[in-house]
């Protein structure tokens, strides 16, 4: 065997090892950076600073880990089934339609547990994704701008709808809850959901092969046998779960699904099995520094992770996009 | 054997297949051939069950092809599509090692990496097996596919036009490993070619379509001739011997 291949087959692993490791001094800051001070030297004899560690910078981190990752996983499944670049569930209506599920349970049935609010939003968002999977497969691929365009249209078409409903039964506030993805309020025993959501970006990975070869194409697939429709709407329900998980526990948090999984796979590719643990960490990572800034940038107040990261996610975006011109 | 008979495809009333009765014979090279538009690809892509017939069926070595389910037709026949547009970055070495798939479900052995290394010599790939599909030129992607479909390790080998974007070296180069595959391991093939001296100088047996149908059928030497051939096309075609393999000659 050559070189080349033997060296390919172990960079990766190099690579998830310096994620993982830049992952624990970064987990260290969250835990101490925070409106109510943590000293270092007096943290395991004082049990009010260990409480809370417990109840607020434990579960918050642990949120942000568990979002980054699985959105960071949505959106490259996404991109993988829709074969386009620029897509993630925020730019397929998929964020949006979980918000108008959920503002149909929020009025309907206003004490419903948080997991059939969960559901329903998902419900809906799986709903609202399978619309624009049968759109995007009207727009002819090459056409690589057209499909993130259609779909941030018809996101705001399913947006406006919720804003309107919103309005009309006063219940703007919790659409602006919903929207800006942040975890000031996140304290032990109202993030655990999110545990699901790293649950199903983990199940992920037992269908990397499958995404990976769904992303060459529906003829590739069939030609290895691989059942493409399984694999879609396997990938479509993930992707609205998580969606809907990450909306219902801290709110939209938009980019991450775009611009993580675009960085990894300049660097190491598509082929999922190699990249998505890589995908995750990075996701877990980058909205961690985020979440990190947002909490030090105007102290003692906080800034949103997802402000936070929209700023940098839309920087990043435009490179992207620019970069790719530029290659022709 | 592939047997098709009386295949229909497409609205009744404009049909782009209609009553296509051929057989297509095992452990032979077969050339589809025809003018634009005769059905050469809707053809292939229906033997290859990337469209759904309208009516009639094929049968691949007895099998009915509308019965069978894909992880098994995955271990019996290859296919390489005209079009490869590829919207993902996966390295060529990769994408070979999916063609064992339906193999091993994932899970490369010895013996699944082994038939990888010696595609990537079959097809001329060393220098790119590390490459992105995406930095590939047309051509090197086009001997990418094949080379996955190669590790199929199936009978039936489909190819839509595997010529298209081959300069004249690697375009000789893979006709004659198709007829190596055929020889050594009797594999049947069946591709798609526009160019009739490939058609005619490397296959074993021709299937003419003109206009949805069957124009003839056969074995090269006795199918091809002047005649039939100027009828397909439209256009005067001699064939004149040279090296002792027959050679077309309608450029002027």
């Amino acid at each position: 065997m050559s070189d080349p291949a033997v060296s390919q087959a172990r960079a990766p692993r190099r690579r998830l090892l310096l994620v993982a490791v830049l992952l624990v001094p970064l987990a260290l800051v969250s835990l101490l950076v925070g409106a109510g001070p943590l000293p270092l030297g007096t943290l395991l004899s004082d049990p009010q600073a260990l409480q809370v560690l417990a109840v607020s910078r434990i579960p918050r981190t642990a949120a942000v880990l568990l979002t980054g990752a699985a959105m960071a996983v949505a959106g490259v499944i996404m991109q993988l089934l829709v074969r386009n670049r620029f897509v993630e569930p925020g730019t397929t209506g998929t964020s949006e339609a979980a918000m108008l599920g959920l503002l149909a349970v929020t009025l309907l049935a206003p004490g419903a547990p948080i997991l059939v609010k969960m559901l329903a939003a998902a419900g809906a968002a799986l709903a609202g994704t399978g619309v624009f999977m049968l759109l995007a497969r009207r727009i002819p691929p090459h056409q690589v701008l057209l499909i993130p365009l259609s779909g941030l249209v018809y996101g705001g078409l399913l947006m406006a709808c919720a804003t309107f409903i919103a309005i009309e039964a006063g219940l703007l506030q919790y659409l602006g809850v919903w929207m800006s993805g942040e975890f000031s309020g996140i304290l032990a025993g109202r993030y655990e959901l999110l545990w699901l959501a790293g649950g199903l970006a983990l199940l992920a990975y037992f269908a990397a092969d499958q995404f990976t070869i769904a992303g060459l194409g529906r003829d590739v697939s069939l030609n290895l046998g691989l059942r493409y429709g399984r694999v879609l709407g396997f990938g479509i329900v993930t992707v609205s779960l998580v969606s809907s998980l990450v909306i219902v526990t801290v709110g939209m948090l938009p980019f991450i699904g775009l611009v993580v999984p675009n960085l990894v796979s300049r660097l190491m590719g598509d082929n999922l099995r190699e990249s998505l643990p890589v995908v995750a960490a990075a996701g877990a990572g980058l909205l961690l520094v985020c979440d990190i800034l947002g909490r030090v940038l105007r102290y003692p107040y906080e800034i949103p992770a997802g402000t936070v990261f929209g700023i940098f996610g839309a920087a990043v975006f435009l490179y992207l996009l620019l970069g790719r011109q530029a290659n022709g | 054997m592939i047997q098709v008979s009386n295949l229909s495809f497409g609205p009744a009333a404009n049909p782009i297949l209609q009553g296509i009765d051929a057989e297509i014979p095992a452990g032979r090279v077969t050339a589809l051939i025809g003018p634009n538009g005769a059905g050469k690809s809707t053809l292939l892509k229906l033997i290859a069950r990337q469209l759904t017939a309208s009516s009639g069926r094929i049968r691949m070595d007895g099998m009915d092809l509308a019965q069978t389910v894909p992880a098994q037709l995955a271990c019996k026949m290859a296919v390489v599509a005209q079009h490869l547009s590829v919207a993902s970055r996966v390295r060529v070495r990769d994408l070979i090692g999916f063609g064992r798939w339906p193999h091993s479900a994932g899970r490369l052995g010895v013996a699944d990496h082994a038939a990888i290394a010696n595609a990537v010599e079959l097809f001329d790939l060393g220098d790119l097996q590390t490459r992105f599909l995406d930095e590939l030129s047309g051509g090197q992607r086009q001997r990418a596919f094949i080379a996955m479909a190669y590790v199929q390790d199936t009978d039936w080998l489909l190819l839509d036009e595997p010529l298209n974007n081959l300069d004249l070296h690697h375009a000789r180069n893979l006709m004659a490993q198709l007829r190596h595959l055929t020889e050594l391991q009797g594999r049947g093939i069946v591709i798609v070619v526009h160019d009739l001296n490939y058609a005619i100088s490397w296959s074993d047996h021709v299937v003419a379509l003109r206009d949805g149908k069957v124009a003839f059928q056969g074995p090269v030497a006795a199918a091809a001739t002047a005649e039939r051939l100027s009828a397909l096309y439209q256009t005067p075609v001699a064939i004149t011997r040279l090296g002792g393999q027959p050679f077309a000659q309608y450029h002027r």
